[in-house]
This record gives C-alpha cells, structure tokens and sequence, in this order.
C-alpha cells in the first residue's frame, strides 16, 4: 500500500506542470511604424502584424520543457482583439495545448493584463508562466513583474536560460555587464530574452493541427477587473531626425574630420 | 512632490546610471534616495555627497544583499507612503524592480521616460525608438523608469543629504540569489564611455572582430560594441549588443564599422554625439544617420585608422 501512495506521488509530479504562456499580436518586426500625421499614434492599417518576437521565444522555451518531459500541458493566452486568434493558432501550431482569448478591443495597459492574466491563474492554476520580456509595440517591460508580484510569486525576468527541477527553477538573467542565477521557489514568473532558445517554425501539418485543437473566448468581463487606463498618450510623434553628415574619401580625410571635431 | 530614487550599486560603489534618475527627479520635487543593500554605508555616504539630494535612506539588510526585486519592492512600496513618486533608471535592475513596485502600488508604471513635460507629463519612446509618446498619468504615485541617456547625469560633489536608516526588510522566501558571471574588463562600460567602437556583421567571424575591432578600441580607450547581427553571428558575447533590445548609449563617439544600420541598431545608438561610420556598402542606412562617412573595406580602412590615431 504504501509503495503504491509514492508511486502515485511520483506520479502526479511528473504530470503536475503546467505552463501559462501569454502571447500578444503586434506590429512585425521588420515593419517600420508609421506616425500618424494628426500625433494620434502609429498607422496600423494594413500593416503586418504577427506574434511579439519575445513571446515566441516563450512559447519555444514552454515547447522544450514539454518535450524534455519537464511539463504537462501548455496553455497560451492573449488579451487582445478577435484577430489575436491568429496569433494564438500561431502558438498552438508551434506546441501549445490549447489556448484563451480574452477579446477586447480596448487598449489594456500592462497593468491591466497582469490583473487579468492573474485571474486566469487562479482558474488554471500553473506552476510557471513564461511571458516575453516586453512587447516590441509599447516596449513597457511590465507585465510579467506585475504579474509576479499579484500572485506574490518569484519573477525570473530576462531570462538567457531556464532549469526546472522538482520544486524550483532555477533562472538564469541577462544583466547589465554579465548574468545572474536566481533559484525561484514553485510556482514562479519567467521573462524570456533574446538568447534563451530560437524559435521554430511552425511546420504546415502542425498549423493544420493548431486549427482543431480548443480555444476559449472569453471576455475581460469574465474576469471582474478593472482594466480602466490610467495612462492617457496626448501626442505620439516621429523622434527627432539626425540629418546625415558627409562622406570623407580616406583614411587621411576620416582622421581630419575627427580631429576637427575633437573626437581623438 | 517628494521623490524616491533607486540607488544603482553593488554594495561598495553607486553606479552612474543613478545619476541622471537624480536629474529626472529633480525635475519632479525633492529628491530623496534609497539606498538598499547589504554593508552599503559607503554607497550611502557616495549618495549623500551628490548634488540635489535632501535624504539618503539606507536599508542595510542580509534579504537586500543581491536586490532581488521579491525582496525589495514591498520595502520600497513601504516607503512610498510619504513619497509621491518612485524613480528607477531603465538598467536591467530597475527594468526588473520597477513594475513590482508598481504593481505593488497598483500603479501603471512609466517606462523608460525622455524628458519630464510636466508633473504628470512624460516623453517615452516607443516602438523602438521610431516613435515618441507623450503620456499624462492619472495616478496619484508615479513609478517611473528613466532613459540614462536623455539626462544630464548629476554632480557626485557638492551636496550634503542627511542618511538615514530604514529598517522593515525582510526575506519574501520566493526566490534565492544562486550566483553572478560579470564580465571584468579593462574597459569602459558601454553605456558610459565616452568612445564606442561598434563592428558589424561584415566582420564576418570572432577572430577578425578581435583582429580589427579591438586595437582601435584600444587606441581609443573606448568600449567594444556590435550590433545584434554580430551578436548572432557569435562573434561577441550578448552584452555587447547596442540596439533596441541590447543596450542604448549614447557615446560623445560612436564608431559603426562593418554595421549595415537596422532599425534596431539605430534605435540603440542615434543619439550618440559624433556618429561615424565605416562601410563598403555606399547604400547602406547607417550614412544617413553618420556625421561622418567612409565608403571603404573595413579589413583596409580600420587597421590603416588604427595607425593614424
């Protein structure tokens, strides 16, 4: 009897891990945003959009956990408008499980997703969730701290490698000058950075597959929080435009030119 | 408004890049500083010799020694119960401390500020760097990160703030410090040195990166850069890369040899006082951006600069 009780514990922790990926739906990232004329933003109109490079890397760093053995289940999740969809089928056909759509076609600040995504923690009930660092659109680098710090979990953010082991993982992070190793106890927040994996392609069996696999729509109300802005843009505009110098024929004329402008 | 500012540091010396959240706070009100760590007095008497600060506050605690943000935020949320607005500057520590303050507070954080427009006011870039944004807060504590680069950095002499300490920390038990690989080099940080020279894809293998790019730099005395090309190509380690996702400096000289000049490198380095830039692709976007220009192979041009400077 009772090497049936451990094998059974044995058991659940292989089967246990579960991984919440939210992914978001942005401008691709070889587009070059547009400002509005009238200051109101940048023209997204007709313009490519595709899933947040950063969010890709999660999604790939959540695949190879599963694939190692190390995770059960991998759920993605946007909050975003009904186009996100494709940016969830596009998660789905790299390896997600299934995904939710939390459709809004408001603008949810990084405070506001977290609140969410919170919620949908406690329905999901993960022991990891691997966001990008930022979005390459607002470029906040919020939303995972914020999350971490609702749920009162460790945050492992900019993540160059991840190890998850038993009850722990332990996070290795991209910092100014070198990395860091940080030991996050159970259930715990990762952001991803550039170097921890590169993503695959989704391969055209699997993005057939992706379309039959299950996605919820729910709405923000679903969740009763509040994701009222608080930040208000009054004027978006182009940066200032560094005017190009001139073209010097040599060495000789380079070594001049930085000496006239005292640069050696 | 009464201001609380994020002293950068690693337990022995403040960091510059504190420096200019001191200039960005005190755009907003009194500057007051935080100093937390462990066996950081002498951050703290650093601190309270710069310009423009009214109070030190040092938490000196075992829990604080490595500023893992579990730790630190609800201490610095704690304080924020006579401070009006918290400031950290937008290195990868504030970057990772910031928001959980922020959350904390529930509060939407202002990342990566340009300027100070007004009390509730600030530019940002988003869109990396090809777009400015000008956002009006309506909360009433303001988390703020702030771009180094866009403000003067503060006088390290002159002021004379009171320290003192502030206890209530303690460990969240979430998360442990395990270790730290900080590269030691003899050279400038990136984001403070005065030169950069900066290689590019075209090098075209590590080996011609050292053979080309290194003894300018030494020439120079400035710090090595890449761009992220060369970053994947492996040519560099990660924290070589200037750009967007790798670092922004803005360098009295910024010399981009080899560098086609993707948006993302530009985002990372336009601001750079003097761009100069060597490439033997006379089209290449990084000429629009340059002061000064040299259409030339780089494997002729540099190590013939290298003798001349």
């Amino acid at each position: 009897m009772r090497r049936k009780v451990q094998f059974m514990i044995v058991q659940m922790e292989g089967n246990d891990m579960k991984i919440l990926v939210p992914v978001k739906r942005v401008i691709d990232y070889n587009v070059k945003p547009r400002v509005k004329s009238d200051g109101s933003g940048v023209d997204l109109a007709n313009v490519k959009m595709s899933m947040n490079p950063f969010d890709e890397i999660s999604v790939e760093e959540a695949i190879r956990l599963k694939e190692a053995g190390k995770a059960e289940e991998i759920v993605a999740v946007s909050v975003g408008p009904q186009k996100a969809q494709e940016t969830l089928r596009t998660a789905l056909a790299m390896g997600a499980d299934r995904a939710i759509l939390v459709n809004t076609d408001e603008e949810v600040e990084p405070l506001g997703v977290a609140k969410i995504l919170a919620k949908i923690v406690e329905e999901e009930a993960p022991q990891l969730v691997i966001c990008g660092k930022q979005a390459i659109d607002d470029d906040s680098n919020q939303t995972g701290q914020m999350l971490a710090a609702l749920l009162g979990w460790g945050q492992g953010t900019f993540a160059n490698t991840v190890e998850l082991d038993g009850n722990s993982v332990d996070v290795k992070r991209e910092i100014d000058g070198g990395l860091q190793t940080v030991k996050l106890n159970l259930p715990a927040v990762v952001t991803t950075d550039l170097r921890l994996n590169e993503p695959r392609y989704a391969s055209l069996p699997n993005i057939m597959k992706a379309k039959k696999k299950p996605m919820d729509e729910k709405t923000v109300a679903d969740y009763g929080v509040d994701i009222t802005p608080r930040l208000t843009t009054t004027n978006v505009s182009e940066p200032p435009v560094r005017q190009a110098g001139e073209k010097v024929a040599d060495v000789d004329a380079l070594v001049e030119k930085l000496k006239a402008v005292g640069a050696i | 408004m009464k201001t609380l500012i994020w002293v950068e540091h690693d337990n022995a010396s403040m960091k510059d890049a504190t420096l200019a959240v001191v200039t960005a706070a005190a755009k907003l009100g009194e500057v007051h500083a935080l100093v937390a760590g462990s066996g950081c007095a002498s951050v703290a008497d650093q601190v309270a010799k710069v310009d423009g600060i009214a109070t030190v506050h040092v938490a000196d605690d075992a829990a604080l020694a490595n500023g893992l943000a579990e730790n630190v935020a609800p201490l610095v949320a704690g304080l924020m119960d006579s401070h009006d607005a918290f400031l950290a500057p937008a290195t990868t520590t504030g970057k990772n401390i910031a928001p959980r303050v922020a959350a904390l507070l529930d509060v939407m954080q202002i990342s990566d500020i340009l300027s100070v427009e007004s009390a509730d006011t600030f530019t940002r870039p988003i869109y990396a760097g090809n777009a400015i944004a000008t956002v009006k807060t309506s909360d009433s504590k303001l988390v703020i990160t702030v771009r180094g680069t866009a403000f003067d950095k503060a006088a390290t002499e002159g002021g004379s703030a009171s320290i003192e300490a502030v206890g209530g920390a303690s460990d969240a038990g979430t998360s442990a410090f395990v270790s730290e690989e900080i590269a030691k080099s003899e050279r400038p940080e990136l984001t403070s040195a005065k030169t950069i020279v900066s290689g590019g894809r075209a090098l075209g293998s590590s080996e011609k990166f050292e053979e080309v790019i290194t003894p300018l730099a030494d020439k120079l005395g400035a710090a090595i850069g890449a761009s992220r090309a060369a970053v994947d190509a492996g040519y560099v380690p990660n924290d070589y890369q200037v750009g967007q996702t790798g670092k922004i400096v803005a360098p009295e000289v910024y010399m981009a040899i080899g560098i086609s000049g993707a948006i993302q490198h530009l985002a990372g380095m336009k601001d750079s006082k003097v761009i100069v830039a060597i490439n033997k692709d006379e089209d290449a976007p990084i000429f629009q951006v340059a002061d000064i220009g040299l259409v030339a192979d780089l494997f002729d041009a540099v190590p013939e600069l290298t003798s001349k400077v």
